[in-house]
This record gives C-alpha cells, structure tokens and sequence, in this order.
C-alpha cells in the first residue's frame, strides 16, 4: 500500500486524512508545525522564501522520514511566488537525497486539461475509479464544511465562555470525534454532536464583545501555530474574530471560481488589478469587514509575501478612509510570541477606549437633543 | 498608613519599578538591568525600592507591564497586568495632559502612540527586527570606548553629521567603521548616528502618522541629547522628555493598578518579603499531542504558582 502525505495547514489534515485513506492509500499525518518543524524548514530553504515555504518544507521532510512515498499538494498561479513553491521543494528534498512521488495540483481553471490526466494519474495509482471518487471527495468534503463550522461556532463562542479555555479544551474533544466519523451520516451525527458540546459551554452573554476581522495569506491565517493562536487569544480577550478565510469557502471561489468578486470590486478604487496571493483581497475584505460594522481588522501577513506587502502599503488609506483601525502583524521564524500579545493587547485596548468614547460622544449628543 | 501602588515594568533590557500616592505623585522609582535574568530583577527591584520607602505607607495595589509581565505578575501577585503600550499612555497622558504623539524608544522596542483627545488612536511598533535603538546605542558606546552618558554629548558637537545608513543596526555599525577609516571625526559620526537612527525609526516605525504636538519622548533613549537633538531637527518641534522619562512604563502600570484598585478591592500584592523567596521557573514539553508545546512552570518555595505554554489549555489550570 502507497503511503501518502500532503501539507499541514490549519485542521484541514482531518479531511485530507480521510480522503487519502478512502481512496486505499495508507496515510502519513504531518504532524502539527511545531518549532521543530520550522527549524528543518528554515535549514534548507532559501532565505528570503516566505514562511509557508519554510514550514511545509520542514513538513515534507517529517513525513518523508516517516516513510512518505508520495506526496499531493497544491499549486498556485499568477505573481505570487507560491506558484514555483512545489516544484522548488521538490528540488530541494531531491537533492537531499529522497526519493518520491509529487504530485503538485494548480487550480483546475488554469488548465483543465492538466488537472485532468494529474488526476487520472493519482486514481490509477490508487486504483479508484471516477464513480468512487466523486464519492470520496464528497464525504472529504463533507468533513472539511464541518471543521469550518466548527471553527466559526468556536470562535464566536469563546469570548462569552465563563471558564477561560473551556472552548478551546472542547474544540479539541470535537476534532476526536470528527477524525472519527467517516460516513456520511456519521458526520452528521458528529456535527450534532460537537455543536450541542460547543453551545452548551457555560456563557456570560452579558459582556459585549468587540468585533474584528482578520485579513492576509491563507496558509498564516488557517494553521494557528503560524498566527500564534490569533484567534483563541483575541478571544480569550474577549474578542469575536472572523477570519476572512476559511478553506471550503476559498475553494469554492477562489480555485473553483474566480475568486469573490465582491471583495476584488471592492479593493478596486485602491488596488485595481491582481497582485498575486490575497493582496487585492486583504483590501476588499478590509473595506468589507468596516462596511459591516467591524471594530478593526488585522492583517496577518508572511515576512517577504510580496502581494500582502502591497496591500500593507494600502491599508493605512484604507484604514482612515473608511475610519477603521487595522494593525498588521508580520510573521517569520524570527517573530517572539511576547511581541505579537503585546501587539494584539494593546489593539484590543485601543478598540475598547475607541468604543467607549463614541458612545459616550452619542450618549451626550442624545442628551443635548433632550 | 498611606496607600500606595507599585507598578513593575519588566522589559528586555531594564527592569523598572515605581510607587507613586493615590494622587499620582511618584514616591520612589528604581531602573535597573535586567540581565536576562527577569525573576532576579523583580527581586532584587523590590529589595532596593523597599529600602527608599517611608516606613509608613502600605502597598494598595500592584501592576506589571513589559514583555516579562505575565512572569511579574505572578511573582509579586500583580492585581492588573497590561501591555506596555497602555501603560505608556496613561503614564504619558498623567504627566503631559494633552499630548498627542508619544515616541518611546527603549532597549528592544522602538513604539509610537497618536492620542486624540486622551484617546489612543493609532499606534505601531517595529516589526520583524528586534534590533533595538537602546542597546545599539550602548554597543556603539562600548566599542567607541565612550560612556554611554557622554554619547549624547559628543554628538551635539557634531558640525558636520555624516550620513550613516541607519536602516539596519548591522549595516549602521558598518558603515560607522567604514566612516571612521575615512577620518570623520568621532563627533560627527556620533552625531550622524544619532541622525540615521532617528530617520530609521520615523521612517519605518512612525511612517504615515500624524505627528502632533505636545510630542512625548520616553524610555531609556530619551536620556540621550544626541536623539533628542536629532528628533527635533528632523520634526521641526518641540520634543517633552518628562521627569520620569525612564520608568513610563512602570509608571502607568502603577496608574492603572490604582484605577483598578478604586479602593474597594482588595490588593493580591504578596508583599516586599517575596524579595527574599525563592523562585524557579522549569520546563518541560507535553507529549499529550503531536503539538509538542514548551510548558513553564514557575514555582515559589516549591509550590506551583502559576503556569502558562499550552496550546490546548490542558496545562493552564493549576495542580495536575
């Protein structure tokens, strides 16, 4: 049997787990990025690479050790250097001296026809047939839908918990019953199941918790070890976070599709044309998150990630055009966990005070018309 | 017994601490190295602020602030621990009522705050390089051979700055040697320093604020008359270094342990005679998940006092 692995990134390996094993292969779980990881990443890979770069690199070369033979992963297209991220690693891990299988997957709308015979290839290999796999994928599908639900329903739950860190605590017990579940309708009994846990937490529904959006590059934004947990501890502050990407919800517009259009039509007057990676929609999503009625947003963004630096640069207009604090946090292997709390601390204490001084501003105002 | 409040602001390089009255007025303030060592200065700052006290007041409140204040909180059983950005601010805003920018530069942070109308409206700090201004300076000293108190001096002789690429320490400090094997003499390189320093932060940390006065300037760098000098120039304003300059921090974290206290709470402070108690902080990884998370313990006497480095949460409640 074939052992497979693929790239960590965020929960998502609960569902990429699942559809390699449906589909006959053996799975090699990539273990969670850890300092370790990154410091394997961070030897081989060329300096000025991006953190994604250095962290699946270090990925690859745990699960290759753990006897990985091959490995599927997704590609890119367009300015954003990720799109030479695939064939780069497998240079790097050939010249180390593995020997395995890559298979590197682009958006299928850059090339159909690729996508295709790539595919083909894999379900040969696998011997599934294309019946089976459109099932496959649909309870791998399936699984991931629910991680993103269970993410959001955590997130927005957090901030009101009464015991600090029962959320989280049982986020985890959910993720044990979700790798449990593989059929259809055990996935559904999951999503019951970890939904009730998560509403049952005992809450203070009394506090009024900020809201701020989270923008940047999707492989920072969706593994929490990249963002140094922004979200737990946004919420732990008491905090509701949205983040403006959650994997379903970018496959289907942004690599099925292209891309959401709203957000790119948004970021239009300030960045008019596509800059590779999230750049143009960090922009959108920002104008976005401040349309809403957002308290602030925060820019999560890889040292050296060209389209979020453009959009770094653009922010600070955004930011006063549209009256909405935005702070960005830049991460590499340097980055200290001291310094991105104090930063997080310190932008929830200017949204508070900014809060509480407009309503008092509304509050006089009310009075004065009385 | 008069009341007071302790603020503690524990940073990378200096470790500070300040009791001031329920009226805000600074009793005592201490700055001294943190070596590396945090749990050491605590201790040793509470020893030394202890002796400076009037036997009669008693300690109403506490606060900590600074990247180690989790791990001073802790220590001295901190009723408020906040960012140093807050912290700043409110001591700032107590002392210069009014303001509107505060530029702090300390021994790794470089941060600036805009405040309208009392209000923190914006702030920054730089990001990816840690390379602090403060110790740079102090290196720079060093090897020029000049104390560092005299540093800011010499460079307000300069008639002639030379321009030294500031934009990164490493390259600052080459471009100084390369400058000196030119013959620039030392108070003109000094003062270009100072310069490239200052251009470095308006540039990289400030860029884009809306700079306007009253503008504060604190933390340790503040005590240099060369920056001061330098920040002037490049702003064409007036630049306030406020009497407790080099203890804001700590300042502010007294400020708002005293709001928060509002005397009818009681304070958890333990005490000065943790100053001579003896604290441990140990490691361990848990092997609960592939996570692999680097879990602290800190203990007092032996005793688990607090414990933090979890990413599930398993670890974070006390006792096993």
């Amino acid at each position: 049997m074939k052992r497979v692995s693929f790239a960590h990134m965020g929960y998502s390996y609960l569902g990429f787990q699942q559809l390699v094993e449906d589909m006959g292969f053996e799975a090699i779980v990539p273990p969670h990025p850890s300092r370790a990881t990154l410091d394997r990443g961070v030897t081989y890979a060329p300096e000025y690479a991006c953190i994604p770069f250095k962290m699946v690199l270090g990925t690859y070369l745990e699960v290759l050790e753990r006897g990985a033979q091959m490995i599927i992963t997704s590609g890119g297209v367009g300015p954003c250097r990720a799109g030479l991220y695939g064939m780069m690693h497998e240079k790097i891990l050939r010249n180390l001296g593995y020997d395995f299988e890559i298979f590197i997957f682009d958006p299928p709308l850059t090339g159909i026809w690729t996508f295709f015979l790539k595919l083909r290839r894999v379900l040969k290999t696998a011997g599934v047939s294309w019946l089976a796999f459109v099932d496959i994928v649909r309870r791998a599908w399936a699984k991931l839908k629910l991680l993103d639900e269970l993410e959001q329903t955590a997130t927005v739950i957090r901030p009101y918990e009464i015991n600090k860190g029962e959320t989280t605590r049982l986020f985890h017990q959910c993720l044990k019953l979700v790798e449990q579940a593989r059929s259809m309708k055990e996935i559904t009994a999951a999503r019951e199941e970890c939904i009730s846990l998560l509403k049952n937490i005992p809450q203070d529904r009394t506090r009024r918790p900020l809201k701020i959006g989270i923008v940047g590059e999707i492989y920072v934004l969706l593994e929490p070890f990249m963002n140094l947990d922004i979200e737990k501890t946004l919420g732990e502050m008491g905090v509701i976070t949205h983040r403006s990407i959650y994997l379903t919800q970018y496959t289907t517009t942004d690599v099925l599709s292209h891309g959401a259009q709203d957000v790119r039509q948004l970021a239009h007057p300030y960045l008019n044309q596509f800059v590779g990676g999230h750049g143009q929609n960090s922009v959108g999503e920002t104008i976005l998150y401040a349309r809403n009625g957002f308290d602030g947003v925060i820019q999560v963004a890889p040292f050296t990630c060209i389209p979020e630096i453009v959009a770094k640069s653009i922010l600070p207009r955004v930011s006063r055009d549209f009256g909405i604090p935005v702070l960005s946090l830049t991460i590499d292997e340097q980055t200290g966990r001291a310094g991105v709390e104090t930063r997080l601390e310190a932008f929830v204490d200017l949204l508070r005070q900014r809060r509480e001084q407009r309503e008092a501003k509304r509050d006089a105002a009310l009075l004065f018309g009385y | 017994m008069q009341p007071c409040y302790l603020g503690i602001d524990v940073g990378s390089v200096s470790t500070n601490l300040v009791v001031i009255t329920s009226t805000g007025e600074v009793l005592s303030s201490l700055y001294i190295r943190t070596h590396g060592q945090p749990i050491q200065a605590v201790r040793e700052g509470l020893r030394r602020i202890k002796a400076n006290l009037p036997e009669n007041i008693t300690i109403a409140g506490a606060g900590a602030t600074g990247s180690g204040r989790y791990l001073a909180g802790a220590i001295v059983g901190a009723d408020i621990v906040k960012n140093e950005i807050t912290a700043h601010a409110v001591a700032a805003r107590q002392e210069i009522p009014g303001v509107q920018t505060i530029l702090e530069i300390g021994g790794q942070d470089s941060k600036i705050i805009i405040l309208r109308e009392g209000v923190v409206t914006d702030f920054a700090m730089n990001t990816v390089c840690a390379a602090g201004t403060g110790s740079f300076l102090d290196q720079q000293a060093a090897r020029l051979g000049i104390p560092i108190e005299n540093f800011g001096e010499l460079a307000l002789k300069a008639r002639h700055p030379v321009r030294i690429a500031g934009r990164c320490t490493v390259f600052a400090e080459s471009d100084m040697i390369h400058k000196q094997q030119m013959g620039h003499n030392i108070e003109d390189i000094i003062g270009g320093l100072c310069e490239a320093l200052v251009r470095n932060y308006l540039n990289n940390v400030a860029k884009g604020k809306e700079i306007l006065p009253p503008i504060v300037f604190q933390g340790g760098v503040a005590a240099n008359a060369g920056i001061r000098a330098a920040f002037k120039k490049a702003l064409g304003q007036e630049i306030i270094v406020p009497q407790h300059f080099a203890v804001m921090g700590a300042l502010g974290a007294a400020l708002l342990a005293r709001d928060y206290i509002n005397n009818n709470r009681k304070t958890k402070f333990k005490g000065f005679e943790i100053a001579d108690q003896e604290f441990r902080a140990t490691s361990f990884i848990c092997q609960g998940c592939s996570n692999l998370c680097e879990i602290v313990n800190i203990e007092e006497e032996g005793s688990l006092i607090a414990r933090w480095g979890s990413r599930c949460g398993k670890w974070d409640t006390l006792g096993e």
